[in-house]
């Protein structure tokens, strides 16, 4: 944590309240549903695109989400950041409720996102300099210091201010652009970055730099992530802990090396299973998991994946099995083959009271 | 699709009925009194008082409007001042009159710019392209009055060939489909079909020459059909699009008609509504603007559903 | 946002880039027709702003004597009128009030539409149903209907013609205005200011504005074409500019019994409104094809 080649110029942080034991940010029932229209005769549904997830963020932590697509990842981080209007739950960023201790556009200081789409999210009209110097320059800075503050970011994540700086976002790499990207988020001096999809649609070889960038940005501007992707490998690089989402619902999480070697959900196994194994002889040939996602209008009663679980019993289409911690070490999983005493044939006897 | 019918028809009330509302304000939006258009220029006091009261015009306008609208629908559209006909039946003559134009025109002016779409559209940028897009262009940028001044100078003036102005010979007796009659009708039709014949013209070939380079074309020629086939293909993409584009100009030439009309004085609508502004003849501008605004509307209702009923991909739940 | 500091100047960019309207500038000057069209309007508002000095004949000062002479009579090259005025002099100072009466109804229009379309687009809910639907309204009527009804109402007149014309574009542009900001309002730039804490306003004025001024500007140089066209058709009624005043419609208008005496000085107006009319035509064409860069 070399705090002094941090630019100088930069917004103040928001002030850690907390301390290290609090976490940075606590999610509880986060809840949105899109009601569908329906014909002029048929009734309204809805998708619920999340539906009751709950976790924390420890400070200085890496906390990635997986899950297909269309599971509710991007939905999740678009509300987190405030762009989208839950339904219900609470967002709590370090210990303070957005709204009341902490005003919206604080928030927007301590929390930054990067998109997945690089070209997108830049704004065609304006240079990369302009690009980055603009959330600084809302936040009530001149616009020399923002500026120079911009190619100060952009040496920082590894172009060449001289070259970038007034150049126009389609005149450069989609991996430079992804850049640019990352170093508009930390214009802000947040404290958490989101990081949606970020390198999902970069090359591998653009992937693992911008991954390795990350990294070394983290500890140089003592940051926290929230990484969202589908890319099972990268998730297990860069995370410490990681949530697995299914339908709009988190279904197991816990430290990313327990859930990788001991997945307790079968859709997290399912998952992990699908990846590409690097040693050819240990490759799969069944897939191990059939069909697509059911649809999440209407998503099916009880526990959501029972309809392409193997070992799915009667009592999985009744009720869905809540988040049970499996280990007193922060690995929790919602399946009733994972919780002891449930009543599934698989399902290890009850030590305790269930 | 009976189900898509009638929403359309749901949907389309309330725009009926902001249009009434835009022309019955039409009049309140006049400068003065609007007594003083109904009233004799010497009118005594207690005339205009009687007449304010005949009028309804001492009422609050949410409760005119009430009262008009209810004529309205009842197929009251009021007296014309200028001749204390009932306006309705004066409109419908001068509306027939404005089909007829409107229809010979589109006629022309469709077949000429389905041709020119089409030929430009597969060939394009070629030579052929560049002609067509050129009248297309020159279509639409025409001042159709002039370009009827300049038919007229050169067909009647120059060559009298074709009378220049007027409905049939004798002044405006009735109609009849006979040369006697057509004479009169093909110049202020070609000049009408100018415009529709530009913009059919342009969407056409933008609308063939898209589906032409799409992929699916290529695989049908891959698969050796001929260009008959082809063209089938082609004819059947494009026709929604090209059907609302017509139909919507099919309006325009109804409702746009008073330029050419009045350069020609053919006695449909737009002649029509030319002597209502003229005369001050409030009622009958009114109720001219109202039948064509509505008859606008209507013909926007079915082009969407022929378009509906043609289009797969177009919901009709 | 065009303040240059020292710093910036130091580190000057190493390689020249330009910005997107410079792209879209270069390739317009490319474009032959363009080009042209360019330079006929800009001769025909040159000579119409200078006219005075332009050593013409008086466009007021008739004669009757000398009523309706062909083209190329000695001091008339473009004959006269039926008063016996000189036409090229009364067609160059016509441009005046033809281009106003043209021209200023798009500018109003494309003022207040972007503005409501941008306002619909981006804040949507409510008030864009309310916006939306008030336009759908003006849909409903064929727009030289809508024109002639409203100047038929106001009665005739400069000022009312150019206002009748307002009203039936502001609803055209408003339309493409809302539908290009929706389009640009889903993009993830937008949600990346949105953010970054920015507020509505900021975001329209330096997110959505500079995004969707093209296409609209665009369809706005294609409206005067029409505008052109009604403006003078309007007066050509009698519904626009009155007499003695030189304007395209009008002098159409008065010269319309003389078709059969001189009809090719008749028909001289109608050049110049389709001249200008067809040269707006093809600059918004060229501009529009300018403006599609493709990566």
């Amino acid at each position: 944590m070399s705090e002094a080649t941090l630019p100088k110029a930069m917004l103040e942080r928001i002030e850690d309240f907390g301390g290290a034991a609090q976490p940075l940010l606590k999610v509880v029932g986060l809840t949105k549903h899109f009601p569908v229209r329906g014909g002029l005769l048929s009734k309204a549904r809805t998708v619920r695109a999340v539906d009751n997830v709950s976790f924390e963020i420890a400070k200085g932590e890496t906390v990635g989400i997986v899950g297909e697509s269309g599971c509710g990842k991007s939905t999740t981080a678009r509300l987190l950041m405030h762009l989208m209007t839950r339904d219900a739950g609470e967002i709590l960023y370090d210990g303070m409720q957005v709204g009341r201790a902490l005003s919206l556009r604080e928030l927007r200081r301590g929390m930054q996102m990067v998109f997945q789409d690089s070209y997108a999210s830049l704004n065609p009209r304006l240079t990369i300099e302009e690009s980055i110097a603009f959330g600084p320059k809302v936040h009530g800075m001149d616009d020399a210091p923002a500026r120079k503050l911009a190619r100060e970011l952009l040496d920082k994540v590894g172009l060449r201010p001289e070259t970038f700086a007034n150049r126009y976002p389609h005149e450069i790499s989609g991996g430079q652009r992804q850049r640019v990207n990352i170093a508009r988020a930390l214009a802000l001096s947040p404290r958490l970055v989101i990081l949606d999809e970020a390198v999902s649609a970069l090359d591998k070889s653009v992937e693992a730099q911008v991954l390795n960038l990350l990294a070394d940005l983290k500890s140089e501007f003592g940051l926290t992530y929230l990484f969202i992707s589908h890319d099972l490998n990268v998730v297990r690089y860069i995370s410490d802990r990681v949530l697995v989402m299914y339908l709009g619902e988190v279904v197991e999480l816990g430290p990313v090396d327990q859930v990788w070697d001991a997945p307790a959900h079968p859709y997290t196994r399912a998952l992990l299973a699908a990846m590409p194994a690097a040693d050819p002889d240990n490759r799969t040939e069944t897939p191990p998991i059939t069909g697509d996602p059911p649809n999440p209008i209407d998503p099916p009663p009880g526990c959501r994946f029972h309809t392409r679980c193997a070992s799915a019993e009667p009592m999985c289409s009744a009720a869905s099995p809540t988040l049970t911690d499996l280990d007193g070490a922060g690995h929790q999983a919602a399946c009733y083959m994972a919780i002891p005493g449930s009543g599934h044939s698989r399902a290890s006897a009850a030590e305790k009271a269930a | 699709m009976l189900a898509y019918v009638a929403r359309r028809f749901v949907y389309a009330v309330p725009i009926v009925l902001s249009v009434a509302l835009v022309c019955f304000l039409l009049v309140h939006i006049t400068p003065g009194d609007p007594l003083v258009a109904v009233l004799p220029a010497d009118a005594s006091q207690e005339l205009a008082a009687q007449l304010r009261t005949a009028y309804g015009f001492d009422r609050p306008l949410p409760v005119q409007f009430g009262l008009w609208l209810w004529k309205a629908v009842h197929g009251d559209l009021g007296n014309s001042i200028a001749t204390g006909r009932p306006v309705l039946s004066e409109v419908i003559r001068a509306v027939a009159n404005t089909v007829t134009l409107a229809v010979v025109a589109a006629v022309i002016g469709f077949t000429l710019g389905l041709f020119f779409g089409i030929v430009a559209g597969y060939f394009r940028n070629t030579w052929i392209d560049k002609v067509a897009t050129s009248v297309a262009i020159a279509g639409v940028s025409l001042p159709h009055y002039w370009l009827g001044m300049v038919l007229v100078i050169i067909f009647s003036v120059q060559l009298n060939w074709l009378p220049a102005v007027g409905a049939g010979p004798g002044g405006s007796g009735e109609w009849k489909w006979d040369w006697a009659h057509l004479s009169y009708l093909v110049l202020p039709a070609i000049t009408t079909s100018v415009i529709p014949m530009g913009i059919v013209t342009r969407t056409v070939r933008a609308l063939t020459g898209d589906i032409l380079s799409q992929d699916f074309v290529e695989a049908l020629r891959a698969k050796g059909l001929s260009e008959t086939h082809v063209f089938r293909h082609v004819i059947k993409n494009a026709a929604p699009t090209a059907l609302a584009v017509m139909g919507l100009q099919l309006g325009y030439m109804l409702g746009g008609s008073i330029l050419i009309e009045t350069v020609f004085s053919w006695p449909g609508s737009g002649l029509l509504l030319n002597s209502a502004i003229f005369q001050r003849d409030l009622p009958l501008l009114q109720g001219t603007i109202l039948v064509l605004a509505l008859f606008f509307v209507f013909l926007n209702l079915m082009v969407d559903i022929a378009q509906a009923s043609i289009d797969p991909r177009i919901k009709r739940g | 946002m065009t303040v240059i500091t020292e710093s910036v100047l130091q580190a000057a960019p190493v390689t020249k880039t330009r910005g997107y309207w410079g792209t879209v500038g270069r390739r317009i000057l490319r474009d032959k027709v363009s080009l042209i069209c360019a330079c006929v309007l800009i001769a025909i508002f040159l000579s119409a702003l200078f006219a005075p000095w332009l050593g013409l004949a008086d466009p007021y000062q008739g004669s009757m004597i000398r009523r309706l002479r062909p083209i190329g009579t000695p001091n008339y090259p473009l004959g006269s009128d039926e008063l016996g005025r000189d036409m090229l002099a009364r067609l160059i100072y016509g441009g005046r009030l033809s281009l106003i009466i043209g021209i200023l109804p798009v500018v109003f229009a494309f003022m207040i539409g972007t503005v409501l379309g941008i306002v619909a687009g981006y804040v949507g809910g409510k008030l864009n149903t309310a916006i939306m639907r008030t336009v759908d309204v003006f849909f409903a009527f064929p727009s030289v209907l809508l024109a002639i009804a409203i100047s038929g109402a106001l009665g005739a007149g400069i000022v009312n013609s150019i206002v009748s014309l307002t009203i039936v574009f502001v609803p055209q542009i408003t339309r493409v205005a809302e539908s290009v900001t929706t389009g640009v309002r889903n993009m993830d730039f937008v949600d990346a200011a949105r953010a970054s804490g920015a507020g509505a306003l900021t975001i329209m004025r330096v997110h959505i504005l500079g995004n969707v001024l093209g296409p609209i500007f665009v369809y706005s140089t294609g409206l005067i074409s029409v505008s052109m066209i009604l403006a003078a058709g309007l007066s050509f009624l009698g519904l626009g500019t009155k007499p003695p005043e030189p304007e395209w419609g009008l002098m159409l208008n008065t010269l319309r019994t003389a078709i059969y005496v001189n009809p090719w000085v008749a028909a001289l107006p109608g050049v110049m409104i389709f001249a200008v009319s067809i040269c707006f035509n093809l600059l918004s064409d060229g501009l529009r094809s300018a403006m599609d860069i493709r990566e």
